[in-house]
């Protein structure tokens, strides 16, 4: 995609872009972990040719494979299933919204991401309950909403350090 | 997923020859881990230095590899980029895990602290 041209990308419509943002990204993907790799490479090539500098850019990167793994792996749980993704530029930060068709979240609120507990044993240490910590820690204005029979979740990222 | 490994004095060094450990990653990476610590001795450092991605589920099999090992032996890693330094940081599993800036380090410190 032309960083100067964002709204020449056919799959987005001129009329679905709001007028303080700059649409930056469109995706539907399958739910799967290998089309989340594929989508990720294609979100960082895609940030990297807007400017986007690395260390946003992983931690973008980090953010959407959580969020994008999990609903391959909890909202689907393996069953075939569609992702859209959107990345808007707005002002310093890039906002996303993440919509999918699978599962709503338990009890229809996203988990809370506490600091897992490591005063323990090493045997006893957790070895997942990590990702939605990471997620809370490196978004801002996280947003779920259960809409019908989809889960839609927004948050924003600094686009700069 | 790739792993290498050299003998270090009382120690083995494993690399992942690959640039990421994420979700599509984690198992083979765990179970390739776990043929490898069979048998290595009792310091076993991972070289995590071409490693330039891993997510929640990266550090969930690197947190099961410690555990698979920690009976008899001990895990310790090397050669962190900054995008996986983040991803220990925040979650706070550096604070139970030793990390050394690369893993020739990890051997040569050991020996000059001796």
């Amino acid at each position: 995609m032309r960083p100067d041209a964002p709204y020449a990308d056919p799959d987005i419509p001129e009329n679905e872009a709001r007028p303080t943002s700059e649409c930056c990204l469109h995706l539907a993907i399958p739910g799967s972990m290998q089309a989340v790799r594929g989508a990720l490479a294609q979100v960082v090539r895609t940030l990297a040719l807007q400017g986007v500098a690395d260390e946003q850019r992983g931690t973008v990167e980090l953010v959407l494979a959580e969020v994008m793994n999990n609903i391959s792996k909890h909202a689907y749980a393996g069953a075939c299933g569609r992702i859209e993704l959107d990345i808007a530029r707005d002002g310093d930060d890039l906002s996303f919204s993440v919509v999918d068709d699978g599962r709503p979240m338990p009890c229809g609120v996203l988990p809370r991401g506490c600091a897992a507990e490591l005063d323990c044993a090493v045997e006893d240490l957790p070895e997942g309950g990590f990702g939605w910590r990471l997620i809370r820690e490196l978004t801002r204005d996280l947003v779920y909403l259960r809409i019908g029979e989809r889960n839609h979740l927004a948050f924003r990222i600094p686009a700069r350090a | 997923m790739k792993l290498t490994s050299e003998h270090r004095d009382d120690g083995l060094i494993v690399r992942v020859e690959a640039s990421r450990i994420d979700a599509a990653a984690a198992v083979q990476f765990k179970d390739s881990m776990r043929r490898i610590v069979d048998g290595a001795p009792a310091r076993v450092v991972l070289d995590l230095s071409q490693v330039d991605f891993m997510d929640s589920s990266g550090l969930g099999a690197i947190v099961g590899v410690m555990k698979l090992v920690c009976a008899k032996r001990r895990l310790e890693l090397a050669g962190l980029t900054a995008n996986v330094r983040k991803v220990f940081r925040i979650t706070r599993i550096d604070t139970v895990i030793t990390i050394h800036s690369t893993a020739s380090e990890a051997f040569d410190g050991l020996k000059h602290a001796s």
